[in-house]
């Protein structure tokens, strides 16, 4: 889960701030110093905390504040402000080459995840309908050019690789020419990990850089970097210019201090973020959404975007009917667990409700399991019993037990739970057709 | 081997040139021990990832020894503090090397150089004259398997491994069954890296010490977590986590040639009583070292 700790942390200092119809000066100092403290301990930057903190301190002060009704929640909102301006206030796409050929480099130092990374990258630009070719120039670490490969394989993915070639900047001179003649739109160069003090293989990027001229050099940092994520990011950015940063690991429980602090000290924007280990497990970076998942505000734009990425636009149609008909049965009840599963884990999703801050979410131990359960008992009932529930004696509830390794409770739980959504939806699908509209069912 | 001391020195000069350096330019600078020589002892503890607790805890007892014994010597301030800290790492035993036959499982999160720490370790043993069998336990990664059949070439030693995609867990038993009969002294298990929030990857880890477990009337049973010396707090939370799921023996941290200091053992230390055995510093099999406290905190501060 993203910066667990900071949120919680940042959530506790507003809550009292909240509670004042009054802001002294000495509230301020007091919550601009608890600010300072989670900032830190969430491994932001150490100078970039301090900036921070006295921006909020400045602004606090002043009279959009102290002469509001409502000063801790300008307070919040100013820290929201300043929150998404340090991580780069708007969103950056990817840059293409105005016809012709793209390239683009992936550094960073080993065990950022650059290998992986290039094979998300590869499967996210698929997207965009260009054909694109993986650069294996890890020439150092034993078998990384075979996980480039492995990784285009899935991904149906061209990967050049010379295993003869010892040199990168050679590899990398082919690979550009190789590109040319089979018309690629996008090339991608996986560069081995390094070092930004190992002036030798600094240099060796410097060379490749000037080889294959990238539109886009992409640093890769690993989320739970701690305050030498920024020299890191300082030290590459001198050296070849970089034009962008994707953070990966961000599906740990970091609190994330990097992502904090390398875009206000390079200047260089979040690109994309590394969520998973799965290739397509990369997202675009929002700034402003972010800043409100930090903050326990919620990220309801990401939830929708999720949602309608993952629903089938004609099964949504049709389920609507069925709800309006009356005729949903257990296999449409199936399908709906199937596409809530789809779009990730449950925590993950209701952290992004506003107001299911992580304190609401404490103690809420969601079992992703249970889906799996409920998915094995309706596939153990015969097409019948799907479709008329209610012909599910006691021995028949027995057998589709045995059948899914259940208890016959989870059965009895699923169909009790099965028969309130029916009536449920029977409410709300005569509420609709009064007066409310058109009602999109997958936000039931 | 070359000493702790010998070999971390000259990989930690661009580290020295950072937390002593302004160490020193902090106490020649200032002459008098008041809130601000404090905050800024502070800010160069926690440039350091030493974590906002520690570092609150090595100042207080700085500030407290300082006023006890009345010091004004530059000299001695600086020493108090190298003192604390040294007291910190020192808790616990002093460095034991390993009872053979023994199993030695390496955990940690993705990235942090599991499988060439690995590599290291066989190198060691085997010089020492001990008969070392891997287990390529990362069976998710893509080439995984391959990078640590590439090491075993290289240093020398016999890997067990299955196909990508099988149970990891079943490469482990058929691992441990194959140390028995071959009666090897040394079976180094390597894992796929896994963040450890993620419960069903960590149960995945829980399985696979249980087997190791079964077999520990044949062999000593030793887990190893490895650590990245870049990363800051969030390692105290991965050896927080590790240490439940499988009781950690130790810690080995990894790119201290980097930049970066490490200082992230010292809150853990403080905080799990974790012992850190050996240093990772650099990319080559011979790249590892015994980890010595005193040494440590003299080279931090030289």
């Amino acid at each position: 889960m993203v910066f667990e700790g900071l949120s919680s942390k940042l959530q506790d200092t507003f809550k009292k701030l909240r509670g004042k119809g009054k802001l002294s000066e000495k509230d301020i100092k007091e919550a601009s110093r608890e600010i300072k403290i989670a900032l830190l301990e969430a491994d932001v930057n150490f100078k970039v905390v301090k900036d921070f903190v006295k921006k909020i301190n400045d602004r606090s002060m002043g009279a959009e504040v102290l002469e509001s009704l409502t000063p801790g929640q300008q307070v919040i909102k100013i820290v929201n402000e300043e929150l998404t301006a340090l991580m780069g206030n708007t969103p950056k796409k990817l840059t293409y080459s105005p016809g012709g050929l793209t390239s683009i480099m992936l550094v960073g130092l080993q065990g950022a995840g650059k290998t992986t990374t290039a094979g998300k990258l590869a499967n996210q630009i698929k997207t965009d309908n260009k054909k694109t070719l993986l650069v294996a120039c890890d020439v150092y670490r034993p078998a990384a050019i075979k996980q480039l490969q492995v990784i285009g394989e899935q991904l149906k993915t061209d990967v050049f690789a010379d295993l003869e070639e010892k040199s990168p900047v050679k590899i990398a001179e082919k690979a550009m020419k190789f590109a040319r003649e089979r018309f690629f739109d996008v090339v991608i160069f996986d560069t081995a990990g390094r070092l930004h003090i190992d002036e030798t293989l600094m240099d060796e990027l410097l060379q490749i850089k000037k080889i294959v001229s990238p539109k886009e050099i992409i640093l890769n940092i690993d989320a739970m970097t701690g305050q030498e994520a920024v020299n890191v990011a300082e030290a590459f950015n001198e050296k070849i210019e970089l034009t962008g940063v994707i953070l990966t690991k961000l599906d740990g429980d970091t609190r994330g201090g990097a992502a904090l602090s390398v875009t206000s000290v390079t200047g260089k924007p979040i690109l994309f973020i590394g969520t998973g280990e799965k290739l397509t497990d990369l997202e675009v970076f929002y700034p402003d959404r972010m800043a409100s998942r930090i903050l326990g505000m919620g990220d309801v734009l990401s939830l929708i975007e999720k949602a309608q990425a993952n629903f089938d636009e004609k099964k949504a149609y049709e389920l609507q009917e069925k709800i309006k008909k009356q005729t949903f049965t257990l296999d449409d009840f199936k399908d709906q667990l199937k596409q809530m599963r789809s779009m990730g884990s449950m925590k993950d999703l209701m952290e992004m409700i506003p107001g299911a801050g992580k304190k609401a979410l404490k103690g809420i131990d969601i079992d992703e399991k249970e889906f799996d359960r409920q998915e094995a008992i309706i596939n153990s009932m015969t097409k019948d019993e799907r479709v008329h529930p209610q012909i599910i004696n006691a021995s028949r509830r027995k057998r589709i037990a045995a059948g899914s390794g259940t208890r016959v409770q989870d059965v009895n739980k699923l169909l009790n739970g099965f028969e309130q959504s029916r009536k449920m939806m029977k409410q709300l699908s005569g509420l609709n057709n009064k007066k409310h509209g058109k009602f999109k069912f997958p936000f039931m | 081997m070359a000493s702790f001391f010998e070999k971390l020195k000259s990989s930690l000069v661009k580290t020295k040139n950072n937390f002593s350096g302004k160490i020193d330019q902090l106490i020649n600078y200032s002459g008098i021990y008041n809130d601000d020589f404090f905050d800024e002892l502070e800010e160069i503890l926690i440039l350091a990832d030493i974590g906002y607790e520690s570092s609150s805890e090595i100042i207080s007892k700085t500030r407290a020894i300082i006023a006890r014994d009345n010091i004004t010597d530059k000299k001695e301030v600086k020493n108090t503090i190298k003192e604390i800290i040294k007291e910190i790492l020192k808790r616990g035993e002093d460095f034991k090397d390993i009872e053979t036959p023994a199993v030695i499982l390496v955990v940690g999160v993705n990235g942090v150089g599991k499988t060439t720490t690995i590599a290291k370790l066989a190198n060691m043993y085997k010089k020492e004259g001990k008969n070392v069998i891997l287990a390529a336990g990362d069976t998710f990664r893509a080439a995984a398997v391959e990078q640590l059949e590439i090491w075993a070439q290289r240093v020398g030693v016999e890997i067990i491994k299955n196909d990508r995609g099988a149970d990891p867990s079943s490469v482990i038993y058929d691992a441990l069954q194959a140390a028995k009969s071959r009666k090897a002294d040394i079976l180094i298990c390597d894992t796929a890296g896994r963040l450890h929030n993620k419960d069903n990857l960590m149960n995945e880890l829980s399985k696979m010490n249980k087997i190791i477990n079964n077999e520990s009337v044949h062999f000593s049973v030793y887990n190893y977590l490895v650590l990245d010396a870049t990363s800051g707090t969030n390692a105290i939370s991965q050896a927080n986590v590790f240490n439940e799921v499988t009781r950690l023996d130790g810690i080995i941290l990894t790119k201290l040639d980097g930049s970066a200091k490490g200082g992230i053992i010292i809150p853990i230390k403080a905080l799990y009583d974790i012992p850190v055995k050996y240093v990772g510093v650099g990319e080559g099999m011979d790249d590892i070292q015994i980890f010595d406290p005193d040494d440590f905190a003299e080279i931090l501060f030289e």
